[in-house]
C-alpha cells in the first residue's frame, strides 16, 4: 500500500499548538501505518483530541509537519482532509438526524445530475453497495437514523468515511457508548477495515476499549508524548501507568521503545 | 374471527404504508374536511358553494405562495418576520414602475413590473440572509427591523398615497372578474395534472426497479393515481361551477392558483429532490454536523432567504393586481397567517422536519377557518382571537406527536 518501508501511511512529526498560553500540544510526533490500528491513549485535557483535530483539518497546528506517503501535505479545513483520504468519525458521529442513512452517508457529497437534482436511487444503491460490503444490515435505509441504534448509527457513520475510499480513518471513542454486543460488532468491523488496508487511529481516555484492538498504543499526558508501544509486548497495567503517571515500563525503556516514536 | 381480523388490519396497514400517505397529511385532511362541513352546517350551506370555495382559492393563493418559502426558513432554524412588509413596499414599488415609470397599457408593462417586483424582492432577501449569515445577527431580530423598515419604506416611496389604478394587463395576475382562465383551459389543467401525476409515479416505479428496489404493489399504486387525480379534476369542477356574474360563463381556475400550483411544485422538487435541499433540511437537523459534512452553511442560509424573497415578490404581485392598487398598508400583518399556515402545516419551529404540501394545505385551515368565520359575521377581533388560539393548538398537537413518535 504504501510507497515503501520507509514512508509509513501518516507522519505527524514535531506537531505543537497552544491555546491562550496554554500548550496542549507539545511536539508530538506519531506514525501511523497502512492497515495498522494504532490507539492514542489519555486522560481528558491530555491533548489527543487536540493532536487529530489538527490531522482532520479542524485546527491549524503552530508548528510541526503532516506527511502522507512520505510526501509533506497541508490540511487546512476537513475537505483538504477529506480530499487526502482522511475521514474522521467523531464521537458525536456528527449524523443529522432528521435524514435517511443514504442522505447522511452522502451528506455534503451527493451524487447528483446537472443542475444539482439529486439521483436518490443511484444514492441508495450505492449505500446498500457500500453497507454489504461492511457486512452491515440495517432495517431501513429511508428511515431517518433518529430510529436507528446506537452501533447501527456508528454504522453508518462509518460507511460515510470508508464509502469515499478512506486511507485514514480517525475514531473519537467509538465504543464508549455502545453496549457489550454493539461494541464487538463495532470492534469486528474495524479489524475488518484494517485488513482491507486502511489505517485507524482510535482515541479513548478508556484502555479498555482498545486494548483488545489496536497493534500499537501510543500514550499522551498533558499535551506531552509519553510514548509508544506494541500491545503485544506490554499489559494493561503497565499501559495505565503511562497514562496516569506518564512513566515508560522499565522493560519498553530498555528495550528502546521510545525510539518507535 | 380474531385471526381474521387481525388479517384484515395488517392488509390495511400494508396498504397505507404501500400508498405512502403520511399519517399527518390524512389527520390535516380531516380536519379540513371537519372545518369545511362544520362552517357549511353552521352557515346554512352557504361555505361550500362554488362562489365561495373560488374566493378561498384566491386568499389561499397569496399565503400559501409565501408559506411554501416559510418552510424552509423555518426548517432551517430562522424565522421571517418581514415577509408582510415586504408584500406592501414590494407592492407599491411595482405600482410606481407601471404607473410612473412605464406607461399603464403598453404591451412590455406588466410584465417589465413583474421582473422589478421579483427582483427587489430576491435583493431584500439577500441582503437580509447576508445579514443573518455573515454578520451573524439572529434572524428573529435582522426580520423585526425588516417589518418595521419595509412598511415605512413602502410609505416613503410615495408619501403614502396609494398608486392605482394599475396595468389591466397586470390586473390579470391578481385573478379578478376576468383573471381566470376559462372552462376549457381549465380542464386542460386539470388533465395536464392528471398526466404529470401519473407520469410521476410511473417514472418513479420504473427507477426503483431499474436498480431493483421495492416498489408499490400496483393496486397501491394506481389508487395513489387515482386519488390524486381525483382530487385535481374535482377541483376544476368545483371552480367551473362557479360562473361570472351577470352572465352563464364558467370562471375555471384563477390565475394565482395556477400560480400556487406551479409554485408548491418548484418549491417540493427543490426541497426534496435538489441538493440545496437536502441541505437546508440537513441544517436545519444538525448544524454542526452539516458544517462537518462540508456543506457552507453560511451560503445555504442566504439562498434560503434569496427564496423567500422572492417569493414575497410573487405574492406581491397577486395581491396588488388584485387589489389593483399599490398601496401601503397591504400585506400587513400577512407574516403571522404566513406562519401559523406553515406551523399548522407541520413544520417543527425546532428545525429539520416540515413539507411545502403540508404548508399549502396549513394555507387552506387558516384562510377557511377566517372566510368561514366571515360568512358568521363572527366581528373581526373575535376572528383573530380564535385563529390566535389554533396556532397554539397546533404547535402543542405537534410536540405531542413527535413526543409520541421519539420516545
Amino acid at each position: 500500500m504504501s510507497a515503501g518501508p520507509a514512508a509509513p501511511l501518516v507522519e505527524m512529526r514535531g506537531i505543537s499548538k497552544t491555546f491562550g498560553g496554554v500548550r496542549a500540544v507539545d511536539d508530538v510526533s506519531v506514525e501511523l501505518a497502512a492497515g495498522e490500528v494504532l490507539g492514542l491513549l489519555g486522560h481528558n485535557g491530555a491533548g489527543k483530541s487536540t493532536l487529530v483535530k489538527i490531522l482532520s483539518g479542524v485546527l491549524a497546528a503552530d508548528a510541526g509537519e503532516i506527511r502522507l506517503d512520505g510526501r509533506p501535505v497541508e490540511i487546512r479545513s476537513p475537505r483538504d482532509a477529506k480530499a487526502l483520504g482522511i475521514e474522521t468519525i467523531y464521537q458525536s458521529l456528527a449524523l443529522t438526524d432528521n435524514l435517511d442513512a443514504t442522505a447522511n452517508l452522502f451528506l455534503g457529497r451527493e451524487l447528483t445530475g446537472r443542475l444539482g437534482f439529486l439521483r436518490e436511487e443511484a444514492m441508495e444503491h450505492a449505500a446498500r453497495g457500500t453497507l454489504g460490503r461492511m457486512r452491515l444490515q440495517l432495517p431501513s435505509l429511508q428511515a431517518a437514523v433518529s430510529s436507528l441504534s446506537g452501533g447501527q448509527r456508528q454504522a453508518v457513520a462509518i460507511a460515510r468515511a470508508v464509502h469515499f475510499n478512506a486511507r485514514v480513518l480517525i475514531m473519537d471513542e467509538p465504543t464508549a457508548a455502545l453496549g457489550p454486543e454493539e461494541t464487538r460488532k463495532v470492534g469486528a468491523l474495524i479489524r475488518e477495515l484494517a485488513r482491507q488496508g486502511i489505517g485507524i487511529v482510535l482515541i479513548s481516555h478508556d484502555i479498555h476499549d482498545v486494548f483488545d484492538l489496536a497493534d500499537r498504543l501510543t500514550v499522551m499526558k498533558n499535551g506531552r508524548l509519553v510514548g509508544t508501544c506494541r500491545t503485544a509486548e506490554v499489559s494493561k497495567d503497565e499501559v495505565l501507568g503511562m497514562i496516569i503517571a506518564g512513566e515508560l515500563p522499565r522493560a519498553l525503556l530498555a528495550g528502546g521503545g521510545r525510539a518507535m516514536h | 374471527m380474531a385471526v381474521r381480523i387481525e388479517r384484515v388490519s395488517l392488509a390495511a396497514g400494508r396498504f397505507a404504508a404501500g400508498v405512502a400517505l403520511d399519517p399527518r397529511l390524512l389527520a390535516m385532511l380531516g380536519v379540513l374536511l371537519a372545518v369545511w362541513l362544520g362552517f357549511d352546517l353552521l352557515t346554512g350551506g352557504l361555505f361550500l358553494t362554488a362562489r365561495n370555495l373560488f374566493n378561498l382559492s384566491l386568499q389561499v393563493a397569496v399565503v400559501g405562495i409565501m408559506a411554501t418559502g416559510m418552510v424552509l426558513v423555518i426548517v432551517a432554524r430562522h424565522i421571517d418576520l418581514s415577509v408582510g412588509s415586504q408584500v406592501g413596499v414590494i407592492g407599491v414599488l411595482g405600482a410606481l414602475v407601471q404607473t410612473a415609470w412605464l406607461t399603464p397599457g403598453a404591451p412590455n408593462t406588466w410584465w417589465l413590473a413583474c421582473l422589478a417586483m421579483l427582483a427587489a424582492g430576491g435583493l431584500i432577501g439577500l441582503v437580509q440572509g447576508m445579514l443573518v449569515a455573515y454578520a451573524r445577527i439572529p434572524s428573529f431580530v435582522v426580520t423585526l427591523g425588516g417589518l418595521l423598515f419595509f412598511r415605512n419604506a413602502a410609505y416613503q416611496l410615495n408619501d403614502g398615497k396609494t398608486v392605482a389604478p394599475l396595468d389591466e394587463t397586470f390586473q390579470l395576475l391578481g385573478g379578478g372578474l376576468h383573471g381566470t382562465i376559462g372552462a376549457f383551459w381549465s380542464w386542460a389543467a386539470g388533465l395536464l395534472a392528471v398526466a404529470a401525476i401519473a407520469w410521476a409515479a410511473a417514472a418513479t416505479r420504473r427507477r426503483r426497479l431499474q436498480f431493483g428496489f421495492d416498489v408499490r404493489t400496483p393496486l397501491a399504486g394506481a389508487a395513489q393515481v387515482v386519488g390524486w387525480s381525483a382530487a385535481a379534476l374535482g377541483f376544476v369542477a368545483v371552480m367551473n361551477a362557479y360562473k361570472r356574474p351577470g352572465t352563464g360563463e364558467a370562471m375555471g381556475i384563477a390565475i394565482p392558483v395556477l400560480i400556487l400550483g406551479g409554485v408548491t411544485l418548484l418549491m417540493t422538487i427543490l426541497a426534496r429532490r435538489h441538493r440545496f435541499g437536502r441541505h437546508v433540511y440537513a441544517v436545519g437537523g444538525n448544524p454542526e454536523s452539516a458544517e462537518l459534512a462540508g456543506i457552507d452553511i453560511r451560503r445555504v442560509t442566504v439562498k434560503i432567504f434569496a427564496v423567500m424573497g422572492l417569493l414575497c415578490g410573487l405574492a406581491s404581485i397577486v395581491i396588488t393586481a388584485r387589489l389593483n392598487a399599490g398601496a401601503t398598508a397591504t400585506g400587513t400583518m400577512t407574516e403571522l397567517n404566513v406562519i401559523a399556515a406553515t406551523v399548522i402545516g407541520g413544520t417543527s419551529l425546532a428545525g429539520g422536519s416540515g413539507t411545502i404540501y403540508g404548508a399549502v394545505l396549513g394555507a387552506v385551515v387558516m384562510q377557511s377557518l377566517e372566510s368561514g368565520m366571515i360568512l358568521m359575521g363572527v366581528p373581526s377581533p373575535s376572528q383573530k382571537m380564535v385563529l390566535a388560539v389554533v396556532l397554539i393548538l397546533a404547535v402543542w398537537l405537534d410536540m405531542a406527536w413527535r413526543r409520541r413518535q421519539r420516545p
